[in-house]
């Protein structure tokens, strides 16, 4: 960020008499705020895929009255959401009642920070990347569970229950499922992670074909994931058909749209540290991105990875029309009896492979032969 | 460091479930003790949805009663149709035209699928996943078209009447029924396919809320719920009505084939395995009807002589039955109804004790209720 501000104050000599610390400040608001746009609009426009591919899979046709093919619904539903009556139940805990959207919506909006857009988009390239996208999205259980209290409803407080056991189960094969990518970079910084896969050319130099050990934690992180952030079919926390609809029941409005964008941000979440980790990020296949000059490789690098990302959105999406939901004993079981030592065991195979191989992976082994 | 019990204590939830809830299936409440998510009890609590048919059968007559019996049972509104017709011809000593007796198995049989879809669908649906019910919906929406062609109407058809039926088949009528027929049957191995046998599904039904065959004898429930227990009881077979006797098919049982015997999966299974035996019984009897007169004549100011009748059918959801006392007036002097949904109610309370909530949605799907049965 300091340094985005220090080439700004370079290149415009006339910005050098405010100080330094504002010029910083102005930076970090505009990539925030672009951030946002791009948060909002996706959370938007994936509603509207969300829609459009649940209606191709269901046999219907989903949106198509507002704008050309219902394209701009998106837009009706926000201002539908912002001019309804904001309901707050009499017994509510008014306080943590409208505390807990902004909660659950700052968890998955800050982990937008650390994602790797490009060769150089990044807002901030932390050196604890990794570490800090499973610190915010932790927040999100907090909220969830404050939403759940606050709501005073016995359903509500069952769905917020349900999401603090499930998130707080699956942090840990979350996490573990991601360390094969950070071993193989040595670095926690995700536009690490991205360039240690840059190494040969094509898909080969992917972290997913690294070696079998990776391949599989590729699947384990996405499947517990899924589950860390209430997609389903582990959407328990929300279950419409047994919670009615878990913690956002009492919800109304615009506080609910953040209940809304926040599954829309978790769910790009995932899909961007999946993409970052196993699919190589921004490389483009067979190209050298960094190679281009700034502007046209950072647009290239961009339209690649957030191709990749939405790819596995819309996995996510087909999963979410195919699956019945698991039973709250059956999830809790899948994490700690299944994912979390199948995490451990494939972490444990990759240090190994790592150590024996001197951390080549097996389309370098096979390149190294020729 | 351990507390002493008292220090933390715990508390049972009471909670409400209904009568305005997306999976009890109408106003059902249901009266959930729980201790966390395990259900330490479950009490239904009927009523909601009451309108007295019993009462309005008493002040209206036989053939007003028709429209009536609708909405007793409101997606197998054919099967109470004739329900009742075939009630009051008995109580009357009415003979119908074969041709009509024909064309009520037809649309009972076509009924029960439609039926049958509703409950595969919206069960599934209860299961989190909702794509299967609009592909039933789908299929169901060609069964409403018969329908249509056939009364005009798509929900509530009141197309029995006393002696015969309102109407004779519309032209195409058969053809159109061989048609969807076959493009049926294939799509019942997709449901299957699609959701039957998914490893999430079967675990979710597997070894919930098992009936023994006893239990299911003992607290009378009917239909598939009675045949999921695995007793092989079918009033069409082992106490045959109408031209029931002529037609060839399977009384399809539960098997305990994922899990134990009369677990909810199995009472899932035997509707899925009873729309490919509708299937059979419909090709049947679209081969074998007669030509000939749909309704006898019965006098307009129609009054039976003093008697009583129960007649009992075989409904999608179990046994209907109407027992009618008649005094010699026009209308009856007394009408009960049983219906299968009420009395599966019975044992409600005895199969979910100890699930999870979410078992309870399964328990409620897998029964198929549906409250105007039970409240009538």
């Amino acid at each position: 960020m300091e340094s985005l501000a220090r080439s700004l104050v370079s290149a415009a000599p006339a910005i050098a008499g405010v100080p330094f610390w504002a010029v910083t400040l102005l930076v970090m608001v505009a990539t925030a705020a672009v951030l946002l746009v791009f948060a909002l609009t996706f959370g938007g426009l994936g509603s509207y895929v969300l829609r459009k591919v649940a209606g191709d899979i269901q046999v219907r046709i989903g949106p198509n009255r507002v704008g050309p093919y219902g394209l701009l619904q998106f837009l009706a539903d926000g201002a539908k959401l912002i001019l309804k009556e904001d309901i707050i139940p009499a017994k509510a805990d008014r306080f943590l009642f409208v505390l807990a959207p902004y909660l659950v919506f700052i968890g998955s909006f800050a982990a937008f920070v650390v994602v790797p857009f490009g060769v150089g988009l990044i807002a901030s390239d932390l050196n604890i990347g990794v570490y800090y996208v499973m610190a915010v999205t932790s927040l999100v259980v907090v909220g969830i569970l404050m939403a759940g209290w606050a709501s005073n409803n016995k359903w509500a407080l069952l769905g917020g229950m349900r999401a603090a056991a499930q998130i707080i189960s699956y942090e840990i094969p979350v996490g573990m499922a991601i360390m094969p990518a950070v071993l193989i970079a040595g670095s926690l910084s995700l536009q690490d992670i991205v360039r240690s896969q840059g190494g040969l050319q094509g898909i080969f130099g992917w972290n997913l074909f690294h070696n079998p050990f990776t391949f599989f934690s590729f699947f384990l992180y996405f499947t517990a994931a899924q589950a860390e952030t209430n997609q389903t079919p582990f959407d328990l926390p929300e279950a419409e058909s047994e919670l009615v609809s878990g913690y956002n029941v009492e919800y109304s409005g615009i506080r609910y749209a953040f209940f809304f964008l926040a599954e829309f941000g978790d769910m790009f979440i995932v899909a961007a540290l999946a993409t970052a980790c196993f699919l190589g990020g921004w490389h483009v296949p067979f190209f050298r991105a960094d190679a281009l000059p700034p502007l046209w490789g950072n647009l290239l690098s961009l339209g690649v990875f957030l191709i990749k990302a939405f790819g596995l959105v819309l996995v996510m999406m087909w999963v979410r029309w195919t699956l019945p939901r698991l039973r709250v004993d059956q999830l809790m079981r899948m994490s700690w009896k299944y994912l979390v030592p199948l995490t451990f065991v494939n972490l444990l195979g990759v240090s190994l492979w790592l150590l024996i191989f001197k951390g080549k992976g097996i389309p370098q082994l096979i390149a190294s032969v020729f | 460091m351990t507390r002493p019990a008292e220090a933390l204590p715990t508390q049972e939830m009471l909670i409400n479930m209904g009568p305005q809830h997306p999976s009890t299936h109408g106003v059902l409440r249901v009266l959930l003790r729980t201790d966390g998510e395990v259900v330490v009890n479950a009490r239904p609590d009927v009523g909601y949805l009451h309108r007295g048919l019993e009462k309005i059968g008493e002040r209206v007559t036989y053939a007003q009663f028709m429209p009536f019996t609708d909405r007793l049972d409101y997606l197998a509104a054919m099967n109470c149709n004739c329900a009742w017709a075939w009630a009051v011809e008995k109580l009357a000593g009415i003979e119908v035209p074969e041709r009509a007796e024909y064309i009520r198995v037809i649309v009972c049989e076509l009924n029960r699928i439609s039926s049958h879809l509703i409950a595969f669908g919206s069960f599934t649906a209860d299961m989190g996943a909702f794509t299967p019910f609009l592909y039933s919906i789908r299929e169901r929406e060609r069964v409403n078209d018969l329908f249509e062609a056939i009364c005009g109407n798509r929900l509530t058809y009141n197309y029995a009447r006393i002696g015969g039926v309102s109407a004779d088949l519309p032209q195409g009528f058969i053809e159109k029924t061989k048609e969807f027929l076959d493009y049926f049957e294939p799509k019942i191995s997709e449901y299957n396919e699609l959701i039957s046998y998914n490893k999430i599904f079967v675990h979710r039904l597997a070894n919930v809320a098992v009936v023994s065959p006893e239990d299911a004898v003992g607290y009378g429930l009917t239909g598939p719920n009675l045949r999921g227990s695995g007793v092989k009881f079918d009033l069409r077979r082992d106490e045959p009505y109408s031209v029931y006797p002529k037609l060839e098919f399977d009384v399809c049982v539960g098997t305990g084939e994922r899990g134990t015997l009369g677990d909810c999966f199995d009472r899932y299974m035997v509707r899925i395995n009873e729309m490919r035996q509708s299937v059979r019984i419909l090709r049947q009897a679209i081969a074998q009807i007669p030509e000939g007169p749909v309704a006898t004549k019965v006098p307009r100011v129609f009054k039976p002589a003093a008697a009583e009748a129960y007649v009992r059918t075989e409904c999608p959801r179990g046994e209907t039955g109407f027992y009618v006392v008649s005094d010699g007036t026009q209308n009856p002097y007394r009408l009960k109804i049983r219906a299968g949904s009420f009395v599966t109610m019975n044992i409600f309370e005895k199969v979910t004790k100890g699930l999870m909530i979410a078992d309870i949605v399964a328990v409620i799907g897998s029964f198929d209720i549906i409250l105007p049965e039970i409240d009538r």
